[in-house]
């Protein structure tokens, strides 16, 4: 499968997203230019971490702007598979891609640590392998990642089944005391109506490294992979 | 006062030259100088960029070494072979002053800076750390100061995206006016890459590239060249304000530009900006410039020597070779930065600065840098009355704890043990996805060093405490301390950066302090065979009230780096399962000195240095080594602050692990429990392996086995200290719940 990972000026996690595609995952990657408007014929698309424009004004405002968003959006809305980590999160919500926003978190501070999520069901590419035991231990690092959305359509997202991943403890237990950022409903992860558009803001391409003793991400991102290629991607 | 006004001894004087310096710039110029240029020798020649108290000292450091590429002082940074035809640049540097009157922007634009010098020389940074003293934690100020540093180094760090992987916080009250901010960078690149902050070539174009220069920072080599006062916040505007949205756009365009063939050199706008930059390069290259100051981009209407002499923040001076000048300024409008020729490299060996076609400055260039013209002084010293009152300190004037478990559970929760989760939990950590540590910690950080089969470990340390109460046996411990973090992570220690924090050096008795500083740092290194490869030096930490002045603690920070020549071979400092064997190797001793509990505990300040022995250290970390090695121990962490009993419980916490541990009844058990005495390291192994591992330390070196690790039970001497449980939720939460508040 051929994935691009945009770049815009101030993405820092581009380089570990193609590194956990290409040297972990073995897949083909190309870095999509923020300038650029070619899709490069790629089959799926990541929005990485970082901060782009510096992200002084509201977080993927700007970024959302990028000439490569108007393909993006096309892409999507053509069914294309499109996933946005953390400030890609961001950007996909800018874009209107995904519904609500990523306020500020709770505490006013960045946070950087492991954290827990749990799949919510299995009627996605990155869910439909996990058993419901499943708990995947997962980084997080950002200032804003406390999900909200108004009422009627924090409802329509319930409904639709469109929350993908929430934060629980170690044994998938879903609280308060392990919402690291204050999002509502514990929601760490989405999805559109469509299914084929997602956003998270834990990294998982920073768990695909052997090396750093936690695979978990590899094992999320590798669930899509091999659904995908079933499918003929 | 105009630009070009003559000038006299009293303007000198005014912009902090000492008399003797202006008849010696007169004679430089064979003229009166003029406002500009005597502004131009004020910066240069501060203690910030001349060095001038403090370089005749630190060349007595070791600096050669079998793996050095660049040697300190060559180069923005050292620069040291790590095989696999890669080189890695590493330097720490301090931010105090600016960091003590604005934290956030202080702190912020130190991380930037020392960043720069890593990736100006070609080399991609890949790992931070940072090392911080603040005063009394109580204190609204300190808070206030702790909060503004730690969301500077974070907002500065995260969005540049380099992982911050370590580090360490130290509070005492010396630091309450002035605290010590010093960060520490580290890249690597490909052994031939190397960029040098040179300039030749006569007639070659010289640019500046990156953020537009503003009026922040005008005077802040010189603002950090004397005591903070209670004047010192009219200095606020010498505060520069960082950008790291530009400085990641800089350090992209740089590594592309580093490709081609169309550098001549390269130097970051640090301390004293153009005019450090110009000086420097020009005078590394022996040759001299012609700068137009009209041409720099600019935020706002400024005089030329405020052009000359701001430090705005994420600008770099390049030299391109004649008729390249397009390979670059296409490389920077990609990344969106400015990009100005703003004149030529000549061979006159002069500076010239113009500003509308008029002459500004024109000053040799080599008379204005270390090394060259900058004056160097020969500091007295004079051994302090503390320092042997300190030495009086007799342990058996202090009684023995009638409650050993309320000291275990207090020690738990003073500032400098407790958890620096709130610190570090700010910081992006994991970015680069190379940080090894995060969730198998060590010693020391390791980094992975992708591609290849080797790690690097890093670390930051200096017990203060000890620096203070004894100088040259303090500083040498800083130095063996970082060399035993990097030993029980399995790295091999190659070479160390410093960060010399003192007080005024005009004060006999701290000089003092730095000079039996620089000597114990001698010593150590060469005994290590780790050179100096750089580093930097901060005077004046010191706060000057009207009747008293109150120095910090003297502070030579030392990073050091270390190889793991295999990945297989890292150490971990976490219990691996209930039933593991536990040891303590080397000496225990009678001794309380300096220790966290003796000055934080039972609050006495007057001791000793605590017990150190250079052969002894030695021996330990060879022994560690090869422990490793053979693959005899699960894991190895060092006793240092807080002693044995916070060593086992750093240990537990990891995994949520406790220990049954019996203690020596020929020493004081406070002592065994809590003292600080060096060259120790606790290990843990598998209980099938007991005799095969004694057999190993046998004759060879000293070691006492202590029990084993539990399930989660906190035992000593048959006495139940609680559970690991809960003295982690202390351990986690105190600093957080001391800053709620």
């Amino acid at each position: 499968m051929k994935f691009g990972v945009v770049v815009f000026p101030g993405s820092n996690c581009d380089e570990d997203t193609v590194y956990a595609l290409r040297n972990v995952l073995k897949q083909d990657v190309v870095k999509l230019w923020h300038k650029d408007t070619d899709l490069q014929n790629v089959d799926f698309i990541i929005l990485p971490g970082g901060f782009s424009y510096g992200d002084y004004l509201r977080s993927g405002a700007i970024a959302r702007f990028s000439p490569i968003m108007d393909k993006v959006i096309d892409f999507a809305n053509n069914g294309g598979y499109v996933l946005g980590i953390c400030n890609g999160f961001q950007i996909l919500c800018e874009a209107n891609l995904l519904p609500g926003t990523l306020k500020r978190n709770q505490n006013h501070n960045f946070i950087c640590k492991n954290i827990f999520i749990k799949p919510q069901h299995n009627l996605t590419i990155f869910t439909e392998n996990t058993g419901p035991k499943n708990v995947y231990k997962i980084p997080i690092a950002h200032a804003e990642g406390c999900y909200f959305a108004d009422e009627k359509t924090l409802q329509k997202i319930i409904d639709n089944k469109q929350i993908v991943f929430k934060y629980c403890d170690e044994k998938g237990e879903i609280s308060n005391q392990v919402n690291p950022n204050g999002s509502l409903k514990n929601i760490a992860g989405i999805c559109n109506k469509n299914r084929n558009v997602f956003g998270m803001m834990p990294h998982p391409e920073r768990a695909c490294d052997q090396l750093l003793n936690n695979t978990d991400g590899k094992t999320i991102l590798e669930g899509a992979i091999n659904i995908l290629e079933k499918m003929g991607k | 006062m105009s630009n070009t006004t003559l000038t006299n001894v009293t303007d000198a004087i005014d912009l902090g030259l000492l008399t003797e310096e202006y008849d010696q710039i007169c004679d430089i110029l064979n003229r009166t100088p003029n406002y500009t240029e005597l502004s131009i020798f004020s910066v240069m020649w501060s203690e910030h960029c001349s060095y001038k108290n403090s370089i005749l000292w630190l060349k007595k450091l070791p600096k050669s070494g079998k793996n050095m590429l660049v040697e300190a002082g060559e180069e923005n940074a050292g620069l040291v072979d790590i095989g696999d035809g890669l080189a890695c640049a590493f330097k720490i540097e301090s931010h105090n002053h600016p960091s003590a009157l604005e934290p956030y922007q202080g702190a912020a634009t130190g991380v930037g800076g020392i960043n720069r010098d890593i990736f100006t020389m070609g080399a991609r940074p890949i790992a931070q750390l940072n090392s911080l003293r603040f005063g009394d934690i109580k204190l609204d100020k300190t808070q206030w100061l702790l909060k503004g540093v730690v969301k500077g180094i974070g907002d500065y760090g995260n969005s540049f995206g380099i992982p911050i992987v370590g580090g360490e916080t130290f509070f005492d009250k010396s630091y309450n006016a002035n605290p010590l901010v010093n960060a520490f960078s580290a890249g690597i690149m490909h052994k031939g890459d190397m960029i040098s902050a040179i300039a030749k070539g006569n007639g070659n174009p010289v640019f500046i590239v990156g953020s537009a220069t503003g009026k922040d920072g005008i005077n802040g080599a010189a603002f950090a060249s004397k005591d903070l006062t209670q004047d010192s916040v009219n200095d606020i505007p010498s505060v520069q304000v960082g950008d790291p949205f530009q400085e990641k756009l800089l350090l992209e365009a740089t590594m592309e530009i580093s490709k081609t063939n169309a550098l001549v050199g390269m130097q970051d706008m640090g301390a004293a900006g153009i005019i450090c930059s110009t000086s420097e390069m020009s005078s590394a290259g022996k040759c001299g410039m012609k700068i137009y100051l009209d041409k720099v981009p600019t935020r706002q209407k400024m005089e030329p020597f405020e052009i000359l002499l701001s430090e705005s923040q994420e600008r770099m001076l390049l030299v391109i070779k004649k008729g390249k000048e397009n390979i670059v300024k296409n490389i920077f409008k990609k990344w969106d930065l400015n990009c100005e020729q703003i004149g030529e490299v000549t061979n006159s060996k002069r500076l010239e600065f113009y500003f509308n076609n008029e002459c500004i400055a024109n000053v040799p260039s080599e008379s204005l840098v270390l090394g060259g013209g900058a004056p160097v002084y020969e500091r007295e010293y004079k051994e302090p009355n503390y320092y042997n009152d300190y030495k009086k300190f007799n342990i058996s004037t202090i009684l023995p704890p009638s409650n050993i478990i309320k000291v275990a559970r207090e020690i738990i929760k003073l500032p400098n043990i407790a958890s620096k989760k709130w610190i570090f939990e700010q910081y992006d950590s994991m970015v680069g996805t190379i940080n090894m540590s995060t969730n198998c910690p060590s010693d020391a950080a390791i980094v992975n060093v992708k591609g290849t089969n080797k790690a690097l470990a890093m670390t930051v340390d200096c017990n203060a405490r000890y620096v203070h109460a004894d100088p040259k046996i303090g500083c040498a411990i800083a130095v063996f301390e970082a060399a035993r973090n990097i030993v029980c992570s399995g790295g091999e220690p190659m070479a160390i950066t410093n960060c010399l924090n003192f007080g005024n050096p005009y004060d006999p008795e701290v000089y003092w302090q730095f000079v039996n500083s620089i000597l114990g740092m001698k010593e150590a290194c060469e005994a290590l065979q780790t050179p100096v490869t750089g580093g930097n030096v901060s005077f004046y930490n010191q706060t000057v009230n009207p009747n008293s002045t109150e120095p910090c603690f003297p502070t030579p920070t030392i990073g050091m780096i270390g190889l793991v020549p295999d990945k297989n071979h890292i150490m971990t400092l976490d219990f691996k399962s209930s039933g593991d064997l536990i040891y303590l190797i080397g000496e225990c001793h009678d001794d309380i000195s300096s220790s966290e509990y003796l000055a934080n505990y039972l609050n006495i300040q007057s001791s000793p240095a605590p017990y150190f022995d250079v052969n002894k250290e030695l021996s330990l970390q060879k022994m560690i080594k090869l422990l490793i090695k053979n693959k005899q121990i699960k894991s190895a962490h060092d006793i240092s602050d807080g002693g044995l009993y916070v060593n086992l419980i750093e240990s537990g916490i990891v995994n949520n692990y406790g220990f049954d541990i019996f203690t020596n009844h020929e020493f004081r058990q406070d002592a065994y429990l809590f003292g600080e005495s060096q060259s120790r390291v606790v290990v843990s192994i598998d209980k099938n392996n007991q005799s095969k591992f004694e057999n190993f330390l046998k004759n060879k070196t000293p070691y006492t086995f202590l029990g084993q690790v539990t399930s989660g039970k906190i035992v000593i001497d048959d006495v139940d200290f609680g559970n690991i449980n809960s003295v982690k939720e202390d351990y986690l939460s105190t600093i957080e719940s001391i800053l709620n508040f």
